[in-house]
């Protein structure tokens, strides 16, 4: 599971919860930067997309939040690690359609239940863990490898 | 066809993108869903939605979205007109409803990003 490559871009990135005008502000700088890397545009747009949506709940559930990405030749990885209310019922959260999101959320266009079953949809490898009242934790593989 | 094109039909306002409106289009996606959005959509498309904040913008800078159709007469905010100028993504906004709107474009030959779907989502 693995991949101990060294990376060819690595970057980490603070996002404040309820900070809506800014929310979808890190995943664009992470857009720019793997089409800086010179990838695939199928990766890319995965990659944008799985931090997009990861951004959005971060700023719709946490206090705050951090999103690292790393790059190797093989793959992309994802990781958000947020300070915040953490989810009760995994699987309930991983229903399409199930959703806890405010008024606010939904007027953005997402809280439709639908953001974490993109970013499984989108990712190659997802995993998922959260503890209620600490926060939780998503981890998003990505292959550039047969990225299509 | 062509924006311009596109501005014709459906007697758009261009509210973003004056310098832009050459550009060839070939299909379009609809919603107000931002994650049916980034689901579905095809880069290079239009985008015809309802929605008028910031995160129409971000969405489409996401996905390469070609341009944004408002729709329903809607204007965006101050802060969504500055973003679209800043990403360079054009901004249209039509009095035309949504089924309006698609529907005059299809007319016209502009098609759906995908025309239905097939499988349904990642359900465990």
């Amino acid at each position: 599971m693995h991949v101990h490559e060294k990376p060819i871009f690595e970057s980490s990135y603070t996002v404040q919860g309820g900070n809506f005008d800014e929310a979808g502000k890190v995943a664009s700088q992470i857009k720019v930067s793997l089409k800086k890397l010179g990838l695939q545009t199928v990766v890319i747009r995965k990659a944008a997309l799985v931090a997009y949506e990861s951004e959005i709940n971060i700023v719709s559930y946490a206090r705050k939040g951090t999103i690292n990405v790393s790059i190797t030749p093989k793959q992309i990885k994802i990781e958000t690690i947020d300070e915040g209310q953490g989810i009760p019922d995994i699987s309930l959260a991983m229903q399409e359609g199930y959703s806890t999101a405010s008024a606010k959320i939904r007027e953005m266009g997402f809280g439709a239940g639908m953001g974490l079953c993109n970013i499984k949809k989108f990712s190659d490898q997802f995993q998922i863990t959260s503890e209620i009242g600490k926060g939780t934790y998503l981890k998003m593989i990505i292959n550039i490898e047969n990225g299509a | 066809m062509t924006l311009n094109e596109v501005v014709k039909i459906l007697n758009a306002d261009i509210l973003v993108g004056q310098d832009q409106m050459e550009m060839e289009i070939k299909t379009a996606f609809g919603a107000d869903l931002m994650s049916d959005v980034l689901a579905f959509a095809k880069s290079g498309s239009l985008l015809l939605t309802g929605l008028t904040n910031p995160q129409v913008i971000r969405t489409a800078d996401i996905l390469d979205i070609a341009a944004i159709i408002m729709v329903r007469g809607k204007k965006p905010a101050p802060e969504t007109i500055r973003l679209a100028e800043e990403l360079g993504i054009p901004i249209l906004s039509t009095k035309f409803i949504l089924f309006e709107t698609a529907g005059r474009l299809y007319e016209k030959g502009i098609r759906g990003c995908i025309e239905r779907v097939d499988n349904n989502f990642a359900r465990p």
